[in-house]
């Protein structure tokens, strides 16, 4: 990812900012500049709940490029305590121990490096709640 | 040292990695034996960062929590400040990245600093000045490392990865302080005994002179510097925090200026997580924190190679009671553990060059 574009996306992705339709209440993740139940374009910011419940996930085995040494890992859908669904990488659980279902809560923690000498990207990720 | 201003802790927060490597699946690949880090040393294991884990993000967990407990905006914040000597960058700071992941920018001052182990208490220091003078409102200061030692080095045995955040503010303006600031001193000589050049992934150290030049003299003289200063001694206080490079020595130096042994078991910490370097004594603090009652007393005393010591003495408030429970004890992050065997130490750690 570009600096510019990962500067850009900091504020959903690093602290789950997204935008909320004033006329429906619903909630896209990552934000829309419409809303996607309604239509409305009448959008406030809003900030996501930081917890939830597992509720669908896949075990990565062979990754993109620049995640090769982090397999195995957890890509999940997690369904935060306002029904808000977002999919995400699960941390600190070992793959075979994770569960539909299992409480989760986010954690700010680094998702990938370019390389050497490019800079290092962070980003919300969900673990089993402490 | 006294601010104008009388200054509280008015949040604490830490945050300790999920995973443990024990000392003898260390001493197990190199061929050494583990006997001397257990009870010489009294070190059992110690707490690993994660693949996906760093300074920085360690520094957030700690600072969220510790925002947690002091029920304020972070746009409160008038300074973060990380205490570091693993920087994830060699040039940009960490205390941008902190504070924009919690929040707390743009009228924030952020910065790094380093002074070996010492540089948590460091941020303390300079949050207490920038708040008892009425700068700003309130302060965050963060310990945090994810600590370095060379592959089958003595320091590979202890070297641990945590950290801590305190948000120090000022009394009067503060709902349900903590703990109140009753003085600090610093102590600093020039003493090389544990470097790091440019460019090099371990530092290096003089072995035994780390010892009594070093690490005793300091933190016993900065200890002195306080008890006079503020005409305290050690029967006075009920918790007593000092920086943990192993177990042995913080003993050491307690038992050196008078203290016992039942006031520094609530922040010993060294023996089940290592030493968290700029995080080491504070994260200690915090653990006090996490068990102190209204009244108690509590001694800090860091120390960070180079060589230097800041030792501070705080009185605990009632707002502690309302506080503890709002975000995880530093035990709680011990109890939550997972060991791991040295081939994935050496990857989590990128020991692996690839």
């Amino acid at each position: 990812m570009s600096v510019p574009r990962y500067w850009r996306n900091m504020p959903k992705r690093e602290k789950l900012e997204s935008k909320k339709c004033e006329k429906c209440g619903h909630v896209d993740f990552p934000p829309r500049a419409r809303c996607l139940k309604c239509g409305s374009d009448a959008l406030i910011p809003y900030t996501l709940p930081d917890r939830g419940k597992l509720t669908s996930f896949t075990i990565v085995r062979s990754a993109p490029k620049g995640f090769e040494k982090m397999t195995p890992y957890v890509l999940g859908v997690v369904e935060l305590i306002d029904r808000t669904l977002i999919t995400v990488q699960i941390t600190d659980v070992d793959p075979s121990d994770v569960a539909i279902g299992m409480p989760l809560e986010s954690v700010f923690r680094k998702v990938c490096e370019d390389g050497d000498c490019g800079i290092i990207e962070y980003a919300i990720k969900f673990r089993p709640a402490v | 040292m006294l601010p104008l201003i009388d200054v509280c802790i008015a949040g604490w927060g830490s945050y300790i990695p999920l995973y443990r490597i024990t000392v003898e699946e260390i001493a197990k690949v190199w061929g050494k034996s583990a006997k001397h880090f257990k009870d010489e040393l009294l070190i059992d294991e110690k707490a690993i960062a994660g693949q996906d884990e760093d300074v920085s993000t360690i520094a957030v967990e700690a600072a969220k929590n510790a925002l947690r407990r002091a029920c304020i905006s972070p746009k409160r914040l008038g300074a973060v400040f990380v205490g570091s000597e693993s920087k994830p960058y060699a040039v940009k700071p960490t205390g941008t990245i902190v504070a924009e992941a919690i929040d707390a920018t743009p009228r924030v001052l952020a910065a790094d600093l380093e002074f070996a182990c010492k540089a948590g208490t460091e941020c303390l220091q300079c949050c207490t000045g920038l708040v008892g003078s009425g700068m700003i409102e309130y302060g965050m200061a963060i310990g945090a490392d994810t600590a370095q030692g060379a592959p089958a080095d003595a320091l590979e045995f202890s070297a641990g990865c945590g950290g801590t955040a305190l948000i120090v503010g000022q009394k009067k303006k503060t709902k349900d302080p903590v703990a109140t600031l009753e003085g600090s001193v610093s102590y600093v000589t020039d003493t090389p005994d544990f470097w790091r050049r440019p460019k090099k992934e371990y530092p290096s150290h003089a072995e035994a002179f780390t010892g009594e030049p070093a690490y005793f003299t300091h933190t016993v003289s900065a200890s002195k510097m306080l008890f006079e200063e503020l005409s305290l001694k050690p029967s006075d206080f009920k918790h007593a925090v000092f920086h943990q490079p192993n177990g042995k020595f913080p003993i050491r130096a307690a038992k050196y200026l008078g203290f016992k042994r039942e006031q520094i078991d609530a922040g010993l910490l060294v023996p089940s997580i290592g030493n968290l370097y700029s995080g080491s004594s504070i994260t200690g603090f915090s653990a006090v924190l996490d068990v102190a009652k209204p009244g108690d007393r509590i001694f800090l005393v860091s120390f960070g190679s180079g060589a230097g010591s800041d030792a501070f003495s705080f009185t605990v408030d009632d707002g502690i009671l309302a506080k503890r429970d709002l975000a995880p004890t530093v035990e709680r992050y011990i109890e939550r553990k997972k060991n791991v065997d040295y081939a994935i130490y050496a990857k989590y750690r990128r020991k692996i060059v690839v």
